[in-house]
């Protein structure tokens, strides 16, 4: 790799602006098919949101993004990507503590997590199962529509109708109920959805959480039943709804797509940033570098989110009034932040006291849907939540790696974190340290001596993450992944197949269909359309 | 009825799952939680640690031990260093495979061997005329095996006289844990940087709860037999009594093996003075052999798609298996059979170890294997592979 260096070539088969994830993988695929691919990172690191850097001596933190599902089975095979260093461990549990002193933590094991729901209802309890595997059925039907183009039924294309038949026979095996379940789903809320199983708020609070991570709606906003089940079609070994870590943290995941990507001959270059595409009569030929320096290329794909790609990288003077219009109509809005701490010693929770196994899986802070709503309730009117949701993991426990011996990171995904707060999103610096003691603040509720025990602390606002990551308005999915943002309609109508109205400029993250999450998919899918279209 | 091993008062404390097996009559936890899955990662991230007190181990001294060893196993010992410890096999006159384990030189007149199976009485039945004492110290020598990549930094913290960054793969040496006297080898059956811990019998306890201690930084965990069993696999570790049978128990000729056809030719010293089994192993070499344990990685997609005929996921064997299924050839004819395997979480592999006729045991080749798919034997293709599927620099950094 080159580090703040030049290119070894002039010219390029194919460019990726951006060294996220899904560039990179998009740039592996090509790179493997015999394509000259050039990689243009602006950071002096790869990752772009999944990346782990050492902000504290001997603590090595996942920055952004902190656990892996979604990584697509087949594209870690292609890629060989255990070869280039990419180890998961799986997350042994989910665990809630309660404010009242009790705990529910749900197992792999699911005697064990039986009984842990009968305290609180024993009805749930025998129900808890049924939904796992209606989510299963559901996340599997699902998978068909993440590992392909998404269809357009809006499309008079009879290989559009094709796409579409294919799916809905995929829909043969599910008998009524599960096919009304299916689009129930789509306009539900996530607590509606989880009302018609449950009846334990102890049991929902933590699971309704599933559907407003990443966007700027509440556990009880319609749509949002969806983004639950974009949570549960995560994957590992052929088992659904598994999440894992990556060893080192989550830049592993992009470090070792960058090492396939190289040993397939792709050339990646960081900390240089690209100030815009070359576009000649409406076709990209290459890039023009922020120090002046031009790349041809006979594509340019961008890892950038949709706003970014056509705002900044295409500039509005190359684009049509209506399509600049829907791009900057599709919701950006991030929602969320990050709280990172180097600790002294390992967290103790007053509801289940000292080391084990329940701190080896993810920890959340939602004790009940109205604590939830109340979270969001001040995030609509411009505030950060005061007791916010809190998604917390300590992969020290299960990868020693990441801190030095005794130590441990505690990673807190926080949500809510408008980017608009009242004062207007630039003024998040002077709030920033605020918001980091009101996370800490919470979780030290349930944890006493937390704040006794923290050496470092990194708070991360949407502004921030947009001013250092690139997420406009910190979305961590490069755009939410509501309803109307999602397949044919992602990042917008009529343009869901990663081209452009730019011809020879393609777009392949997050942005795009199948959207967010450590996937790949979006740059895997990108790379074989691109490969197909003869471009390149 | 198996009895306690001398940790038995600690590992039952910690085995919740009441997961036991019997092995060489211990009691040996399987695992120590319902499922083994995060004990097999302790041993991938951080370390493992894993009483393997039922092994069978022979201290043999004497002015002749080395000439002795020299004679009853494929390797001139009398080659091995002070301080240095070798993996070999020993055969009956046949040439055949007994056992396989280790062989330490703990000093000039001072060996320690590790078997899977008793074989003092074999021992000391050929050690007529050498000037040798075999002692049987299975029972008053504990041992801990401690894998993972942070073994190095738990041991650091709680041995003393002794250079454990100088201790190089399949070195041992003499220390003091605790203040417990002990020997430390640079030895293991997982395919991780690791090491194992001979420790008297009575200080046994004392030794775990120190090693448990200082290793808590370090995030160790006790692991059973379970997750050992992915792991070896993973490593390309054969298994006496699972991938071959021991020449002593076989009532079927064709049963037996020789060194080459388990891959342990390169353990065998063969042109020297002689030893136990020579002639027939220069037979089997000028012959060539006629079988050959190889590796075998399931082919994915075809796995997939199998399940995916009737409806399901792949799904994956929950932990290491040793129940052998026919291996084919490309035209349908059996050319062997795979022993024990396991899916490896780590590789996203499909792994298994197979007996397999010679010409069918070259690296690459494309063979068939049995699978059940939804209570219906299938065939999914698989590659013979080069062991160890996994072998990570720390192992022997």
């Amino acid at each position: 790799m080159t580090a703040n260096g030049r290119p070894a070539r002039a010219s390029y088969d194919a460019i990726v602006v951006g060294g996220g994830h899904n560039g990179l993988a998009c740039a592996a695929y090509l790179a493997r098919a015999g394509r000259q691919v050039l990689v243009l990172e602006r950071r002096h690191v790869l990752g772009g949101a999944a990346v782990s850097e050492e902000l504290h001596p001997g603590f090595t933190f996942s920055v952004c993004s902190y656990v892996v599902s979604l990584l697509r089975p087949h594209i870690i095979r292609d890629l060989q990507l255990e070869r280039h260093g990419l180890e998961l461990i799986p997350l042994e549990c989910s665990f809630l503590p309660l404010p009242d002193g009790r705990s529910l933590t749900r197992w792999s094991d699911p005697n064990r997590t039986r009984q842990e729901i009968a305290a609180f209802s024993p009805r749930d309890a025998e129900i808890y199962p049924e939904f796992g595997l209606a989510m299963t059925r559901l996340a599997r039907f699902a998978k068909q529509v993440i590992d392909e183009p998404a269809p357009d039924p809006a499309s008079l294309d009879p290989r559009e109708l094709f796409r579409l038949l294919r799916l809905g026979r995929a829909m043969k095996d599910f008998d009524e109920e599960m096919r009304y379940l299916n689009f129930k789903l789509l306009t539900m809320s996530a607590v509606d959805f989880l009302d018609q199983w449950f009846e334990s708020d102890v049991l929902k609070g933590p699971m309704s959480v599933s559907g407003i991570i990443g966007t700027f709606l509440g556990v009880r906003s319609p749509g949002t039943a969806y983004v639950l089940l974009h949570h549960y079609m995560g994957e590992i070994d052929g088992a659904f709804r598994s999440w894992g870590f990556a060893k080192g943290g989550t830049g592993n995941v992009s470090r070792a797509i960058a090492s396939a990507a190289r040993s397939f001959g792709a050339e990646i270059v960081t900390g240089a940033p690209v100030a815009h595409a070359r576009i000649v009569s409406g076709r990209a030929n290459g890039v023009v570098l922020e120090n002046g320096d031009e790349i041809a290329a006979k594509a340019v794909v961008s890892g950038l989110d949709p706003h970014r790609t056509f705002l900044k990288l295409v500039g509005e003077k190359h684009l049509d009034a209506d399509f600049l219009a829907s791009i900057r109509r599709f919701k950006m809005r991030g929602s969320s932040g990050k709280v990172n701490l180097a600790v002294d010693r390992l967290p103790s929770f007053t509801a289940r006291p000292g080391d084990g196994p329940h701190l080896q899986g993810d920890i959340a802070i939602a004790p009940g849907i109205d604590y939830l709503e109340r979270a969001y309730d001040e995030a609509k009117y411009g505030d950060f939540s005061s007791r916010p949701y809190l998604n917390v993991v300590i992969p020290s426990t299960v990868d020693p790696s990441v801190a030095p011996p005794g130590k441990h990171i505690v990673s807190c995904f926080v949500q809510y974190a408008p980017y608009d707060i009242k004062e207007g999103a630039q003024n998040w610096p002077k709030r920033r340290e605020a918001f980091g003691d009101a996370v800490v603040d919470t979780l030290a509720e349930y944890c006493p001596g937390l704040k006794e025990s923290i050496l470092y602390r990194q708070v991360l606002t949407p502004w921030d993450l947009e001013q250092e990551f690139g997420l406009t308005e910190g979305n961590i999915f490069h755009g939410e992944l509501s309803l109307e943002q999602l397949l044919f309609l992602r990042p917008a109508a009529g343009w869901a197949r990663y081209r452009t109205p730019i011809d020879r400029l393609w777009i392949c993250a997050s942005g795009t269909h199948p959207g967010g999450g450590i996937m790949a998919a979006p740059g895997e899918i990108a790379s074989r359309l691109l490969l197909k279209s003869g471009q390149v | 009825m198996p009895i306690p091993t001398p940790f038995h008062e600690r590992t039952s404390a910690l085995c919740t799952s009441l997961f036991w097996k019997d092995w060489a009559g211990y009691h040996a936890v399987r695992s120590y939680d319902t499922t083994h899955e995060r004990e097999y990662f302790t041993l991938h991230h951080a370390a493992g640690l894993i009483d393997v007190s039922p092994l069978y181990k022979y201290e043999v001294t004497g002015p002749d031990a080395a000439a002795f060893l020299a004679f009853v196993m494929v390797k001139d010992i009398r080659k091995l260093k002070v301080g240095r410890v070798t993996y070999l096999c020993w055969c009956d006159d046949h040439g055949k495979v007994a056992d396989d384990g280790t062989v330490s030189r703990l000093g000039k007149e001072r060996f320690r061997v590790t078997a899977a199976e008793p074989a003092g009485a074999w021992l000391t039945q050929r050690a007529a005329g050498y000037r040798v004492e075999i002692v049987d110290v299975s029972a008053s020598l504990a041992a801990l095996s401690l894998q993972g990549p942070t073994s190095r930094a738990v041991l650091k913290e709680v041995v003393t006289g002794a250079d454990l960054d100088a201790l190089r793969y399949f070195g041992v040496t003499e220390a003091e844990l605790a203040g417990i006297p002990v020997h430390v080898s640079r030895t293991g059956y997982t395919g991780e940087l690791g090491y194992e811990i001979w420790i008297p019998a009575g200080h046994a306890v004392a030794a775990y709860d120190a090693l448990m201690k200082a290793g808590r930084p370090h995030r160790i965990g006790p692991v059973g037999l379970d997750a050992m069993d992915m792991t070896r696999i993973e490593a390309g570790y054969i298994m006496n009594g699972v991938d071959y049978f021991s020449a002593h128990h076989c009532l079927l000729e064709s049963r037996k093996a020789t060194p080459y056809e388990l891959g342990l030719g390169r353990t065998v010293d063969l042109d020297r003075e002689p030893f136990v089994g020579q002639a027939a192993l220069k037979a089997e070499v000028a012959r060539g052999p006629a079988w050959a344990i190889a590796g075998l990685v399931y082919d994915w997609d075809e796995f997939e798609a199998l399940f995916a005929a009737v409806g399901l996921p792949p799904q994956v064997p929950a932990g290491a298996w040793r129940t052998p299924v026919p291996v084919y050839d490309e035209g349908g004819r059996q050319v062997g059979y795979a022993t024990s395997g396991s899916w490896s979480p780590l590789l996203k592999k499909n792994l298994a170890l197979a007996w397999l006729r010679a010409p069918h045991a070259a690296t690459g080749r494309q063979l068939k294997i049995e699978v059940t798919v939804e209570f219906h034997r299938r065939l999914v293709a698989a590659t013979v592979a080069k062991l160890p599927f996994y072998d990570p620099e720390r192992k022997r950094s």
